[in-house]
This record gives structure tokens, C-alpha cells and sequence, in this order.
């Protein structure tokens, strides 16, 4: 009987002990750790749906602009390399690794920035249905990039500010000694300005 | 007499005691108070973009949508949410407050939340008059559907050119037909397969639910006959298990599509976004 009671007593113990822990913000750090994790992920999709769409654009301008063999490759290469780096949402604490990320990107962005404003020279181009419609995917999804940019930043500075503000930094201490802040992105490049796609 | 004068000195010692002390307090309070002034107004300031309230499903900051317009377009776009759970908005903003469109337009549909939180599928068509920008922002549900190609191809055919000679009404009311256009025929490729094969096998129709009904009437009479030959024979036992007929009766008539439909928020005076989110499919455009 007194076995019976005690072992109760024992559970509601750690009932009351469950709920007090959760209550005070223990599930706060993993929560916004996943948050950001899965934004990086979206970060990710977009880069690579403008790495997909450009296959077609170099075929397409390709066709009208032979010429401009040193800006079509130029943007292959670019494609090539930016899609050679991918970052593992473990691997999103190491601010160098976002940089490369972040630089190759931007450089694919500058390549694509070239091969438009070439292909401005080229009235039939410009005039073709699928080099429009590219045209516009291309743009939705520069602002998808941005979109999902603002996404990460904003997921990680809510993730690094529990690191280091009271209630949470408390469990940052103990129990999730292990967590760093996440690397975010740099503003050299603004998401505010993506590259010269608009028409 | 000397007590009153010591009282009386007394309460100016204490007055000019207590008069600096107070003051700093108060000045600190002030300063706080301060303090606080200016972080409300700078988070005010940092809160970046303000944004109309949802007010209905055309929500005309700007003023450029004539009452008739406004009168048409408002049965279209309940009828579409009706229909397909999707949310339309349209909406004109003063101004983008320094901002880009794309920004303001996300932001602006995020706040609203449109579309159905589950499916993500809301619409916003915003037109800001004064920086002459225009875009159709696309919830996610919706990008395979309305893509980004389709929603340019709606802005420099449908609506520019109207706005590009002031028609803001028929502009906003041709982009509102074509992004119905689009949503529905291509919702209705799984509606209108059917209807079409319909259409083929259109003689048997009236039939089908006389057949089922035959075949209802048949079985009754059958399980009848069964019933009572076993009652005449005594097989009492089995009688009873083969009489369950009426809980499936209904279900001929009925169809499967009762619930399904009614999902939808009614549209009233408190209708308000269905928690959807955006981001940033669409296009943009200028004129």
C-alpha cells in the first residue's frame, strides 16, 4: 500500500516536474531550432528552383544569341558551382560555410543579371513566348528567394535571441550547452535589391 | 506657543528635506518615462509597413474603384470562395510607404492570412495607384495553378493597358475574371472529366438511379420472401440476422459530397482571412 502511494506520488512528482520544465520554456530552444532549420530548407528549394530554370533560359537565349558565348557560359559555370554547395541544417552554425553558399549564389545572380541585360539586344528574343514566360518564372522566383531569405533571418535571430535572453539562456546553459547561434545572411548583397530582372 | 513654531518649522525641514528627493525621483520617472516613449516609437518605426484592415473582400484604400465596380466584383469573388475555398482580395493601398511592391504585397498577405490555413490558397491583387505598380501575390497552395508566368501574362494583357489609359475599374475587373479563369478551369480538370464523360454516356443517366432503386426493391422483396419462408420453416434464427435492411437505405440517395462543400468560411460581416500564408509567388508589373 505505502509501495502504492509512493510510487504515485513519484509519478505526479514527475508529472508536475514535466509540465513545470515545459512551462518554463524547454521546448522554446528546439522549437525555434527546427523553425530555422526547416526556413533554411525553403531557402534552399528556392535557389535550387532558379538553378532548375536556367537550362531552359541558356537554351532558349541560346537560340537567338549565339554571339554571347561568354556570358551563356559564364552563367553555366556559375549554375555549376552554386549548385555544387548545399548546406546541411547542422551545418548552418558555421558562418564561413553560409558565406561560400551566399557567394556563389550571388555570383549565379550577377551571371543571370549579364545574360538579361543581353539579351535585351536581341528584339526577337525578347518577343519570344517562352523567353517572357521564363522571364517572368525567373523574377517570381528571385522574390521567392527574398521571400524566403526575410524567412530565415527572421527564424534565426528569434532562435539566436533565446540563446542569450533570460528565461531561455537559462536552459541554453544547461541543457542545450551544445547549441550555437545560427549563421544568417549578410545584407552586403540586400535582399532588398535582387538583380537586374526587372523589366 | 513654541510648540506650534517647532511644529511648523518642523514641516518646512521636512519640506525642504523631502522637495529634492522628490524632484529626482521624479525626474527619473521622467527619464524612464521617456525611455519608453522612445522605444514605442521606435518599434513603431522599425513595425516598418502599416497596413489597411481587411475590411471585405475589396478593401479600397486608394479610392480608384468605382461603387459600380466594386458592386460586381463583390458577387464573383464570394462565389468563388464559395465554390473553391479560395480567397480573392483585391485591394488598392495609398502608398507603398518607400517599400517595393513584392515586399509590401507579401507582408500585406501574410497579415491578412488569406486563404484557407490549410490549403494556402488565397489571392491578393494589389494595386498601389500612386507608385503606378501593380501585383497579383499568390498563396502557396495556389502556386502550381496560378503560376508566375500566368499571373504576368494576366497584368500586361488584362490589366495594365486599362490602367496605363486610367480605366483602374476595368482593369482590376478583367484581372479579377482572368484569375477566376484560371483558378477554375484548372480546379474543374478533375470536374469537368467527368462531366464531359457525362455528357457521352448522357442517355443512361435518368436510368441509373431507377436501376438502383429496381435493384433496392428487388432485394427487399427478396430478403422478405427469405424472411418469411424462414419464419413459415422456423429458422427463426437466421430470419432475424437477414432483416438489417433499413440503416444502409438511405444511402443510396444521398452521395458522398454532403459535407465538403459547407467547409468553407460563410461569407458575412465577419468575414476575415482563413489563415493562409504566401511566399512570394506572382508576378508584379508597372504601367
Amino acid at each position: 500500500m505505502s509501495f502504492g502511494t509512493n510510487r504515485i506520488s513519484k509519478i505526479i512528482a514527475a508529472i508536475l516536474l514535466a509540465s513545470f520544465v515545459a512551462g518554463c520554456g524547454y521546448n522554446t530552444i528546439p522549437t525555434l531550432e527546427e523553425q530555422a532549420k526547416a526556413k533554411w530548407s525553403d531557402v534552399q528549394n528556392q535557389y535550387q528552383r532558379r538553378a532548375d530554370l536556367i537550362p531552359n533560359l541558356v537554351a532558349t537565349v541560346q537560340g537567338y544569341a549565339k554571339h554571347e558565348k561568354d556570358v551563356l557560359t559564364s552563367v553555366v559555370e556559375a549554375r555549376a558551382k552554386a549548385t555544387s554547395i548545399r548546406i546541411d541544417a547542422s551545418q548552418l552554425t558555421d558562418p564561413e560555410k553560409l558565406k561560400q553558399f551566399q557567394d556563389a549564389q550571388n555570383q549565379l545572380s550577377g551571371a543571370l543579371g549579364r545574360l538579361i541585360a543581353v539579351s535585351e539586344n536581341y528584339p526577337d528574343l525578347k518577343s519570344n513566348q517562352n523567353f517572357l514566360a521564363l522571364q517572368s518564372q525567373l523574377e517570381g522566383t528571385e522574390n521567392r528567394i527574398a521571400v524566403s531569405r526575410r524567412d530565415y533571418i527572421e527564424a534565426t535571430r528569434e532562435y539566436n535571441t533565446a540563446l542569450k535572453t533570460f528565461p531561455t539562456m537559462l536552459w541554453a546553459w544547461t541543457a542545450f550547452r551544445g547549441n550555437k547561434p545560427m549563421a544568417t545572411f549578410t545584407a552586403v548583397e540586400g535582399a532588398q535589391t535582387p538583380p537586374q530582372v526587372k523589366f | 506657543m513654541s510648540a506650534p513654531a517647532a511644529r511648523v518649522l518642523n514641516r518646512a525641514g521636512d519640506r525642504a528635506g523631502v522637495a529634492p528627493w522628490r524632484r529626482r525621483v521624479s525626474a527619473a520617472s521622467f527619464a524612464v518615462a521617456l525611455a519608453l516613449l522612445a522605444f514605442v516609437l521606435l518599434t513603431l518605426a522599425c513595425a516598418a509597413l502599416t497596413f489597411p484592415p481587411l475590411s471585405g473582400r475589396i478593401v479600397d484604400q486608394a479610392g480608384i474603384i468605382p461603387a459600380a465596380t466594386e458592386l460586381e466584383l463583390e458577387p464573383k469573388l464570394r462565389e468563388l470562395e464559395d465554390k473553391s475555398g479560395i480567397q480573392l482580395v483585391v485591394a488598392t493601398v495609398k502608398s507603398l510607404e518607400g517599400g517595393d511592391i513584392e515586399t509590401y504585397a507579401n507582408q500585406l498577405f501574410r497579415t491578412w492570412k488569406l486563404g484557407e490555413a490549410k490549403n494556402n490558397n488565397g489571392v491578393l491583387l494589389l494595386v498601389a495607384p500612386n507608385e503606378r505598380k501593380v501585383r497579383i501575390e499568390v498563396g502557396y497552395g495556389l502556386e502550381g495553378t496560378l503560376t508566375d508566368a500566368l499571373a504576368s501574362v494576366i497584368i500586361s494583357n488584362a490589366i495594365t493597358p486599362r490602367f496605363k489609359s486610367g480605366d483602374f475599374g476595368g482593369g482590376i475587373t478583367r484581372g479579377v475574371e482572368d484569375i477566376i479563369t484560371v483558378l477554375t478551369t484548372d480546379a474543374s480538370e478533375w470536374g469537368k472529366r467527368p462531366s464531359l464523360r457525362a455528357k457521352q454516356d448522357n442517355v443512361l443517366d435518368p436510368y441509373i438511379p431507377i436501376a438502383i432503386f429496381l435493384i433496392f426493391l428487388f432485394v427487399m422483396l427478396y430478403l422478405n420472401h427469405v424472411a418469411s419462408k424462414a419464419q413459415r420453416g422456423g429458422w427463426v434464427r437466421r430470419g432475424g440476422k437477414t432483416i438489417f435492411i433499413p440503416p444502409s437505405s438511405g444511402s443510396w440517395g444521398g452521395g458522398s459530397s454532403g459535407s465538403s462543400w459547407s467547409s468553407g468560411s460563410s461569407g458575412g460581416s465577419s468575414w476575415s482571412g482563413g489563415g493562409g500564408s504566401s511566399g512570394g509567388g506572382g508576378a508584379s508589373g508597372g504601367w
